[in-house]
């Protein structure tokens, strides 16, 4: 333990990992991290993501504020530092205000390289650095602009996606003849176009650029030759330079960057440095993955253990233009074997040196990308380099050595998780949640699920995926409907394979699709289960059955007298009451729907989807001589306010007017109990197959809050439940705690409330498609369909309707 | 050469691309699928309680029954789920024309 403090200078990737590494080995040192941004720490690398998903800069951000209350870090936000005096130990801030330090440590990052163009500083040119850009962007596109990218690099084709998901037209101008030379060769490169052509990107290879056109701010680009290329706003994405200048000033020894040695420390006693600033043994790093080994060196060195870095092996688990790549080591060399299909993409690469391996490159398809990064840092010896490519696409998480890193988020490596089972945890969810592995962006997750059950001798938890087919899980696919802004299910379908071979998931994923589309999807009914695609309920005949919505189980004696003539008018098998306080018709024929729709003249119940069902209710206290609350009211209010949205499976929900529950409440997805002076709020309520008494989540004074709480909880759920889940499956396996918090956190609360209102909104009762039909035969077979006039085949048997049923 | 008879069943625009639609032919009744892979026909009942299998999940190669989702191969009407499996007959697309041509019990095999 040490008594004085460690004071970090920076606030971006390598200061927020040194914070963890430290605090993970040491509770109580004092730590004080000084950024010079006015924001939390955020994650710099997904910046164009934002661009992508249109979401707010604060959902890149690493921890949330609690975090370092929590950690007892203490933040200095939008403070810079101005000067070091080593010798004294102090920091100068902006405003002149000293500081003393007992060790600093300098991760002040990088910053863009700004080439020395004529034009270079006219409005309209500017980085691709933080949040601000994202908005200078978002603006330009909205606007129409055209767009230039200088840099067809790692980081100019991050800028130039993030420009394309806006819509705008863009061109990606390249200095040298291939994109991404320092991670990929020729053939993967080339392999990127049809990514980049179907995103509307134009590349330019080989050209330079000489100036920046335009008077009162950027018009265009003049590229060497004298071709010239409009643009409303330029992007320049070159390359970055370590962020020295402050260390250089103090005098420390700075060549491309603050240089260290193995241990992380500057020339400078009590000053380390870490990051995209630091240079250790003549290399500067860029990437996540070498800046997270230097962060958990440089802890280890702060707190007085001696350690030797050796330097990293670069690589990189991306997304460019969409498409998965991981680069690994060296991108080309003597022996290579390569192994490419350009349909689909993918290309896969291995590279030796000295008959060990040295480099690999892994496009569109990523299998084995542990393995062979495993097999490179320990510079594995291959005998036959093709074999080695095809076997490391077969290894699972299991042939992994303990070292392979699983979750690039968190930095958690095979070996931690290995441990956390051994330690007890017999259930993925348990060890994601020791070890936060998969808790990042959760592309991990089915690995370490996989790697979990094999632990397990093989008999542990079924891995959750969406897609078994294809192994796809909802988050894999929800991460690439995001990214690439799909409305579709077919687009998905061509992206990814999904509910190609079996097609069952197809349902699940048109959930998924809309749910992330907030209902403003390109609708595709053949992905739909029939129910949805005529909504109405198939019974075992064939035949459907027909329940309009009833609000609250209150109906009136005109709706009950149409029903009644259009139960005889339809010739419908049986009338009959259902458990959720409405009425069925059953025995209707699928052509008959939308007329018996019309007739019976009220919206539909949803009770063939997987959607708010009923909300039952008891009299209350309008009738009932015990009443304590407006169920009736209540219930209305809360069907109508959920009325039409689909959820991952059917939410069944209950009012009662007091404690001795005649709607059942304690017994739904979501129940409603007046007690005294207020409403208790159930959860996870099942009478089914199983029985569970609801969780009591909330007891609150009003219905106002009931419904807001409510529909928290609904949105929720919607957002985060697998396909299928009920609610009392949801709330055991995410934990009450967790769904109070949300509902507490008045941020998150609200963030969810708008998102509902914004799904709600897009939409209408499904059975006014009686006038408007997807297609001419949403509700009928092919009897009868018209002949050709002129018949040209030998024969032509039309069948009589009436032999039909 | 198939030697069966060559109806036309509807209108290749009659179904909606990745669904199935049911017509009656020479009294039997029949599925008929306009697949992302291509067209393709089966009987309409699913062998195991009689579900409308034109009212299925259809995949590139497969349709599920919408009652207890048994599935069949579009191409041979292979159970993939267990079972029996059901006759796939020929279809074509002629001018925007959807043909079937009855295979299996009651009529005579392809030539």
């Amino acid at each position: 333990m040490s008594s004085h403090g460690i004071t970090i200078v920076g606030g971006g990737i390598a200061a927020q990992a040194l914070c963890e590494e430290v605090r993970e080995r040491d509770a109580s040192v004092p730590l004080k991290m000084i950024c010079g941004e006015p924001c939390l720490p955020y994650d710099r690398v997904r910046l164009s993501e934002i661009l992508v998903s249109g979401e707010e800069p604060e959902a890149l951000t690493l921890r949330p504020a609690e975090w370092y209350e929590d950690n007892a870090v203490r933040l200095l936000a939008g403070r810079r530092v101005e000067g070091i005096d080593a010798g004294f130990g102090r920091l100068t801030l902006d405003g002149g205000e000293t500081l003393a330090y007992h060790r600093v440590v300098l991760a002040t990052g990088s910053r863009p390289l700004m080439p020395p163009l004529p034009g270079i500083e006219l409005p309209g040119v500017i980085p691709f650095r933080d949040p601000a850009h994202c908005e200078a962007i978002r603006v330009a596109a909205a606007a129409g602009a055209r767009i230039a990218v200088i840099g067809g690099g790692l980081l100019g084709l991050e800028a130039a996606y993030g420009v394309a998901s806006q819509g705008a037209r863009v061109s990606v101008v390249h200095l040298m003849d291939r994109l991404m030379e320092r991670q990929l060769d020729d053939g993967a490169a080339e392999l990127l176009r049809p990514a980049m052509e179907e995103l509307g990107v134009e590349v330019l290879l080989g050209r330079q650029t000489e100036r920046i056109l335009g008077g009162e701010r950027a018009e265009g680009l003049r590229l060497a030759g004298g071709e010239e290329l409009p643009a409303d706003l330029v992007v320049v994405s070159i390359g970055i330079r370590a962020e020295a200048s402050l260390a250089a000033a103090a005098g420390i020894e700075v060549d491309r960057g603050i240089v260290v040695d193995d241990a992380m420390r500057t020339s400078a006693p009590g000053v380390w440095a870490v990051g995209e600033c630091a240079e250790h043994r003549g290399t500067v790093y860029g990437l996540v993955a070498p800046i997270r080994e230097q962060a958990a060196v440089a802890a280890r060195s702060l707190l007085g253990e001696e350690v030797a870095y050796e330097g990293s092996l670069q690589w990189a688990k991306l997304k460019v233009m969409g498409v998965d790549v991981v680069s690994i080591g060296v991108p080309e060399g003597a022996r290579e074997a390569v192994v490419a299909d350009a349909e689909a993409p993918s290309y896969r690469k291995l590279v030796l040196a000295e008959g060990r391996a040295v480099g690999a490159i892994l496009l569109g398809d990523t299998r084995g990308s542990e393995d062979l990064l495993a097999a490179i840092a320990a510079g594995e010896e291959v005998a036959d380099p093709l074999e080695r490519l095809a076997a490391s696409a077969e290894a699972s998480a299991a042939d992994l050595p303990d070292a392979a890193q699983i979750c690039n988020c968190n930095g958690v490596c095979k070996g931690a998780i290995v441990g956390a089972v051994e330690d007890g945890c017999a259930t993925a969810r348990e060890v994601m949640a020791t070890t936060r592995a998969g808790t990042g962006c959760g592309s991990c997750k089915s690995t370490v699920i996989e790697l979990v059950a094999a632990l397990n001798g093989g008999a542990a938890e079924e891995p959750a995926y969406l897609c078994p087919c294809r192994r796809q899980t909802r988050e894999d696919l929800a991460a690439v409907i995001r990214e690439r802004g799909l409305e579709a299910v077919s687009e998905v379908a061509a992206a990814c394979g999904t509910g190609r071979e079996c097609g069952q998931c197809k349902p699940a994923l048109a959930y998924l699709v809309s749910e992330i589309n907030a209902n403003r999807h390109r609708e595709e009914r053949a992905a739909r289960f029939i129910n949805d695609r005529v909504h109405a309920n198939i019974q075992n005949d064939g035949t459907f059955s027909v329940v309009p919505r009833m609000y609250g189980g209150v109906t009136t004696p005109e709706e009950l007298r149409r029903i009644a003539d259009a139960a005889e008018r339809y010739q419908v098998r049986m009338v009959k009451v259902t458990g959720g306080q409405r009425i069925d018709l059953l025995g209707v024929r699928k052509e008959d729907l939308p007329a018996i729709w019309e007739d019976i003249g009220m919206p539909s119940g949803h009770a063939y989807a997987k959607a708010v069902r009923t909300v039952k209710t008891c009299v209350g206290r309008e009738f009932c001589r015990f009443g304590l609350g407006a169920s009736i009211d209540l219930g209305v209010r809360l069907e109508k306010e959920w009325e039409g949205l689909h959820t991952p499976a059917k939410v069944k929900s209950g009012v009662s007017g007091c404690p001795r529950n005649c709607a059942e409440a304690t017994i739904k997805d979501i129940g409603i109990v007046a007690i005294e002076g207020g409403w208790q709020i159930r959860v996870g309520g099942a009478a089914g197959s199983c029985v569970r008494e609801g969780d009591l989540l909330a007891t609150v004074d009003s219905a106002d809050e009931v419904v807001r709480t409510a529909t928290v909880v609904l949105q929720y759920y919607r957002e985060n439940a697998e396909y299928k889940e009920r609610l009392y499956d949801f709330v055991p396996r995410v934990g009450l705690e967790a769904i109070r918090r949300v509902v507490q956190d008045p941020d998150e609360s609200a963030a969810l409330l708008e998102r509902f209102r914004i799904a709600k909104a897009a939409v209408s009762d499904p059975w006014l498609e009686r006038e408007a039909r997807y297609h001419p035969r949403q509700f009928s077979d092919l009897d009868g369909a018209a002949a050709p006039a002129e018949t040209p085949i030998d024969a032509l048997l039309g069948p009589p309707p009436e032999a039909v049923r | 050469m198939s030697t069966a008879t060559a109806t036309y069943v509807c209108a290749a625009a009659d179904v909606p691309l990745g669904e199935g639609r049911a017509v009656t032919v020479e009294g039997r009744r029949i599925a008929i699928f306009n697949a992302p892979t291509g067209w393709y026909a089966l009987d309409h009942a699913c062998p195991h309680r009689g579900g409308p299998l034109a009212d299925g999940l259809v995949s590139d190669s497969c349709v599920t029954c919408p009652l207890h989702e048994r599935r069949f191969d579009l191409a041979t009407g292979e159970a993939l789920t267990g079972g029996d499996g059901v006759v796939a007959h020929e279809v074509e697309v002629r001018d925007g024309e959807v043909i079937v041509r009855l295979m299996g019990p009651g009529v005579s095999a392809p030539g």
